[in-house]
């Protein structure tokens, strides 16, 4: 018979063993397939994952208009579209006025024509929002009759909130209106950019924090119940099978598992992807379809994962001996050697240190080397974590009999326990390091805005270009149901001299009440003026007056706006009896500097406001009163935008990444844990009769409880402890190529050490009941 | 074995001629040895001797084995004293013990009685050999170990019996 | 009432059932202090249960056993439990010794159970090991021994708190006659000089003949053989 005939019949053999080993059989394969099958869902999900974000990018790109095709004048073809974003219950809505200029205006993906005035074109999930009852309020905003719903390949997500507006009053105010673009077509030829080498990192380090344990649990779960696989291939010795025979079969069984697992997680796969068309993280979603792994990633996962499993098989009876009457251990199998076990690590940070700093001015990260120092770090700690356990419960001894039960079977099988361990060192490692990155980088991004919420709730913002009157806009948001103030305030530019040089003068306008907001004023009438002390700004409003000075107010930086046909400056007299009061940050967190002037003070005929805002506050009883606030704005005039304030702004999507990671995080560390409490379980079967003589010769039920949570917890301890030393540097190393300082985010690391800890206390707690049912004397019944 | 209080033990269950005994004998107890005439007589007329029998009555035209015997209450209590008796434990006992258990489950005695009994005088023999082989030498436990391991086998045979009584009884009253 | 003046261990009347099946159906038992007591009969006959239901390890559902005065059936678990350490040892027929353990902290195991430190309590189990003729064999584990020596240690371990009763059960039933019959002799000899009754279940008479009285289980009741003769 040739090599490959033997082999075929080996395996073959093997997996009839797999089927038909009766119940028990049955269920060991399917806790096998069970195993494999979700961390093979995993695996496709992140190899799908890549092509999702893709294929979300090429939809925004195609119906995006910033780099589209304009023209100067109205024509046949011309399309004015204008972005109205909204904000309603705390949900961002994408928005578009649009008005077709002439019949063969572009069409924006997935309409079938152009909203005509009075009509919008919705999204799906916005027009179900505006059906519920939850949109009642958002309905009087977006009243315009639907005349369609956006198909698929005009959303970037199946829960994207988006409208399309028709419009014939839509105008552009010359080249410069920048709101409004006339456009002839959608969509551009994206040239894609590099990724920013902190991104790389980040997806790099995801893809291999995530699927480093995955590989460690598919490892793990091919070997569930091997103990008792062991001894039946005792029997087959027995029967004539020679050693190598009875390796072959074994890995047949595994092979039988890890292709039921193949099925399962294609299965998983598959329901897990129909699900995540329903799902919407921080109103991000994806559409089931862009969820498809790349066929030759999918055929490399389907081949991997058996081959893996034969593999390991082997590799796991490399220190067994399979004798016809038992199962033999190599009882003191070599001491495990030191150096080429920190040769992995040192060799992975060797890789990763020499990009210290990269992150930083365009730099580039060459992505192999990347990925090979992490991988290399995290499996250092697999190969760490055998000889760290070894050592340190090799030289233990003493202590309570419930220690000494647990650290002797330690010292027996230092392999079994580090094996399960290693996927939640290495997960939580990765954790780590990715958490520490995050939170690096978000430092970046979340900052605190100065805003007080307290003071008002909205800032609205009304520009130049602003049809709305500002007193009267501030009217009819005052009289909105639940606004309880409605405070104006509009600035306008001045300087000594004409066109105006670096130190320009701030000069805000508004009621005593007003100017509360941002000066502290022991009294004010109308009438009066004030110069403002306090720090001041340098740049454009940098400027000061004194009482008495002659001041040009308006457009003074004209020659920045030669084509605008705004009024020339005004000459104004600052009036002379303005006080010296301090500045106070107004709600935004902005303070300003420069002159401030009741109404009749001001300086006339000065045109619009180059700026103008109106602070909102409401009652905080009404939950609804910002979104009608919101409606009386957007009724008024769309291109306001109100502004809603906070203490604190995050990049969109940092945190819901780093809380995604740790969630996966924490799923794999389950799904390890779930394995911990399988391989548990078959232990205590087979100490069955152990453990009932133990009970009987009076051993207290807490003495052996305990010693199954030392035995679960010594390992994990020490694994954890290696993780988040491991983690932390590697997080380390990873900030210093990000060019970010290292600080290391204690809440993660507690966090995900947490986790692993936990998972700990659940597979002891959930092996108590069994436990306590084999130490019943039934275990002592022989008839 | 003692063929006198097998015959007795037959003639409990009811009267018979000497002929009748003789081929009951045989049937149960004789095997490949059947008993001889002879044999039957002259143990009869010693049991007649004794008071164990009597005789009920003499066929007519008969001949000298037309007698017809019973047993007296003197015999009976004879049989009773000889099942509940141990024997001494010794090789070749199984045909003595089997007669008396089938004589016994004949009579409607307890025969798991019979089986208990003999078990504890092999038992009790067995711990004075035990006793002898731990204090002796090496020859002692030798010797001792030739006659437990006989004894094991038949305390096994009797364990066997009593698990087959039942069996039996309705084999020997049929 | 036939309890015997001056028995240890006296169980009376007791009744068990696994379900349908009942394992004791009104079995008597009794032991004197140092007194060696076969309990023998056929598989299934109920002589483990009666062993468990003496030791405490298992309740009965009905009867009484009593242990130097006090009444077992009236004890808590955690009572039973404490009972065994002090007063009672064991040896089961195999599967009792814990792998990982080397076999002296495997006969220390009980004293420490019972509070008793590490250091002294092998330093005790070390002499039982001697009685037992096992004393070299204590840095080694239960795997590396063999079954003879396995049942020798599990003895010392037995007598190690110094017991008042042991249980074996099947002590030699992995044993070949040689092997079962050291282990038979060192058991006896051990707790005779102890002054420890031993409750012996066994269903080899040569094994039974280390006794001084044998009690037979048939369907769940028991039958002294010393009243018969």
């Amino acid at each position: 018979m040739s090599r490959l005939q033997v082999w075929t019949r080996d395996l073959a053999m093997g997996a009839r063993f797999a089927f038909g080993g009766g119940r028990e059989g049955w269920i060991r394969t399917l806790l096998t397939g069970v195993g494999v099958g979700l961390g093979v869902a995993l695996l496709l999900i992140s190899t799908a994952i890549p092509g999702a974000l893709t294929a979300r990018y090429e939809r925004g790109d195609a119906r995006s208009t910033m780099h589209s095709d304009t023209a100067d004048a109205p024509g046949p073809d011309t399309l004015l579209i204008a972005r109205i974003g909204q904000t309603y219950h705390h949900k961002d809505i994408e928005g578009h006025v649009v008005r077709a200029e002439g019949p063969n205006a572009p069409l924006p993906p997935g309409l079938k024509k152009i909203p005509g005035p009075g009509e919008m074109a919705l999204s799906p999930a916005l027009d179900e929002l505006l059906k519920s009852s939850e949109g009642a309020l958002l309905r009087e905003r977006l009243d315009a009759r639907v005349s369609e719903v956006v198909g698929d390949p005009g959303l970037v997500g199946p829960g994207e909130l988006l409208f399309y507006l028709g419009s014939d009053t839509l105008r552009k105010n010359g080249p410069e209106d920048y709101r409004v673009e006339r456009v002839t077509g959608f969509g551009y030829e994206a040239d894609r950019e590099n990724l920013d080498p902190v991104l790389m990192l980040m997806v790099v380090l995801t893809f291999v924090a995530l699927l480093m344990p995955v590989a460690v649990f598919i490892a793990t779960a091919v070997r569930f119940g091997g103990d008792r696989r062991d001894r039946r291939l005792a029997a087959l010795r027995l029967v004539g099978a020679d050693s190598r025979m009875v390796r072959r079969i074994a890995a047949g069984e595994a092979l039988a598992g890890s292709l039921v697992g193949l099925l399962l997680g294609t299965g998983f796969f598959a329901v897990g992807r129909s699900l995540v068309g329903s799902v919407s993280l921080r109103q991000r979603s994806v559409f089931p379809a862009d969820l498809d792994p790349a066929p030759w990633l999918a055929v490399l996962v389907a081949l991997a994962v058996p081959a893996a499993a034969v593999a390991v098989t082997l590799f796991a009876l490399r220190g067994v001996v399979i004798e016809p009457l038992g199962v033999v251990r190599t009882a003191r199998p070599s001491r495990r050697r030191i150096w080429w076990r920190l040769l992995l690590p040192l060799v992975g940070l060797g890789l990763l240190v020499p990009l210290d700093g990269r992150g930083n001015s365009h730099g580039r990260f060459n992505q192999w080397q990347v990925s090979a120092g992490v991988v290399l770090l995290l499996v250092g700690i697999t190969v760490l974590l055998p000889w760290l356990l070894e050592r340190f419960v090799g030289k233990m001894s003493g202590g309570p009999v419930s220690w000494q039960l647990a650290v002797r079977r330690l010292q027996v099988n230092t392999g079994s326990a580090a094996r399960l361990v290693n996927g939640i060192a290495v997960a939580v490692a990765g954790a780590i390091a990715l958490q520490m990155l995050f939170a690096g980088v978000e430092g970046d991004y979340t900052e605190s805005t100065g805003q007080d919420p307290g003071r008002a709730a909205v800032a609205v913002m009304v520009n130049r270009e602003s049809d709305a009157p500002m007193d009267e806009l501030a009217q009819r948001i005052a009289a909105v149901q639940g606004v309880t103030r409605a405070v104006p305030l509009t600035s306008a530019q001045a300087a000594h001299r004409m066109p105006a040089e670096e130190d320009t003068v701030q000069v805000t306008v508004g009621t005593c009440d007003a100017l509360g907001e941002v000066a502290t004023l022991d009294s004010c009438e109308e009438g009066d003026a004030f110069v403002l002390t306090g720090p001041s700004s340098t740049g454009f409003y940098g400027g000061t007056a004194k009482p008495g000075d002659e001041l040009f107010v308006g457009n003074v930086r004209r020659y920045e706006f030669e084509t605008t046909d705004s009024p020339a400056p005004v000459k104004w007299q600052v009036p002379a009896g303005a006080r010296t009061v301090p500045a106070r940050e107004d709600p935004t967190g902005q303070l300003r500097s420069g002159l401030l002037v009741t109404p009749s003070a001001a300086p006339k005929e000065l045109g619009d406001f180059p700026d103008a805002r109106i602070f909102v506050q409401v009652d905080e009883s009404g939950p609804d009163a910002l979104d009608r606030a919101r409606n009386a704005v957007f009724k008024t005039d769309p291109f306001v935008t109100a502004m809603t304030l906070r203490d604190s702004t995050q990049a969109a999507g940092f945190s819901s990444i780093r809380t995604g990671l740790f969630f996966g995080a924490a799923a794999v560390l389950v799904l390890i844990g779930a394995s911990l409490f399988v391989s548990q379980l078959e232990q205590l079967r087979e100490r069955r009769r152990l453990l009932s003589s133990l009970v009987a010769f009076g051993t207290k039920r807490s003495t052996l409880s305990l010693s199954v949570l030392w035995q679960t917890a010594v390992p994990i301890v020490l694994g954890l402890v290696l993780a988040a030393f491991v983690g932390t540097a590697l997080g380390a190393v990873l900030m210093g190529m990000a060019a970010q300082p290292v600080r290391i985010d204690w809440p993660s690391v507690l966090g995900m050490t947490g986790v692993g800890a936990g998972v700990v206390a659940a597979v002891t707690l959930l092996s108590l009941p069994p436990l306590l049912r084999l130490m019943r004397p039934d275990g002592l019944r022989t008839e | 074995m003692s063929i006198g209080h097998t015959l007795l033990g037959l003639l409990e269950a009811g009267p018979r001629h000497g002929y009748d005994l003789k081929r009951a004998f045989d049937e149960k107890f004789g095997h490949d040895r059947p008993l001889a005439y002879g044999q039957v007589y002259s143990t009869m007329s010693r049991l007649l001797k004794n008071g164990l029998v009597e005789v009920e009555g003499i066929e007519a035209g008969g001949g000298p084995d037309r007698k017809r015997y019973s047993i007296t209450d003197a015999g009976i209590t004879d049989v009773e004293a000889w099942l509940s008796q141990p024997e001494k434990p010794e090789p070749y006992l199984h045909s003595t013990l089997y007669t008396k258990v089938v004589l016994a489950l004949l009579t409607g005695r307890r025969a798991d009685e019979l089986l208990d009994t003999q078990r504890a005088e092999h038992l009790r023999l067995m711990r004075i050999l035990t006793q002898r082989k731990r204090k002796g030498d090496i020859a002692d436990q030798l010797i001792c170990d030739h006659a437990l391991f006989h004894l094991e086998a038949d305390l096994r045979w009797l364990e066997l019996t009593a698990a087959r009584l039942d069996q039996l009884a309705r084999e020997v009253r049929r | 009432m036939m309890t015997p003046a001056g028995s240890l261990l006296v169980a009376t009347d007791l009744r068990k059932a696994y379900g349908t099946t009942n394992a004791l159906d009104g079995a008597e038992f009794s032991i004197h202090a140092g007194e060696v007591v076969a309990v023998m009969g056929p598989s299934g006959s109920g002589k483990s249960t009666l062993l468990h239901c003496l030791a405490g390890i298992v309740p009965p559902d009905s009867g009484s056993i009593s242990y130097a005065g006090r009444e077992l059936t009236a004890l808590s678990d955690a009572e039973r439990s404490a009972l065994r350490r002090t007063e009672f040892g064991f040896v089961f027929q195999f599967g009792q010794l814990v792998p990982e353990l080397t076999c002296v902290e495997n006969v220390a195991l009980p004293l420490r159970l019972t509070g008793v430190r590490r250091k002294e309590a092998e330093r005790t189990a070390l002499h039982w090991m001697e009685q037992l003729q096992v004393e070299d064999l204590g840095a080694k584990r239960p795997g590396e021994i063999s079954g003879g020596q396995g049942q020798r240690v599990a003895v010392a371990r037995a007598l190690v708190t110094g017991p008042r009763v042991i249980f074996a059960d099947e002590p030699t039933g992995a044993l070949d006659s040689l092997n079962g019959e050291l282990v038979m002799q060192l058991l006896t000899e051990a707790a005779r000089s102890a002054n420890a009754a031993v409750v012996l279940v066994t269903h080899e008479t040569r094994v039974a003949a280390y006794s001084d009285r044998e009690i037979v289980v048939r369907d769940g009741k028991s039958r002294d053989m010393e009243r018969i003769v």
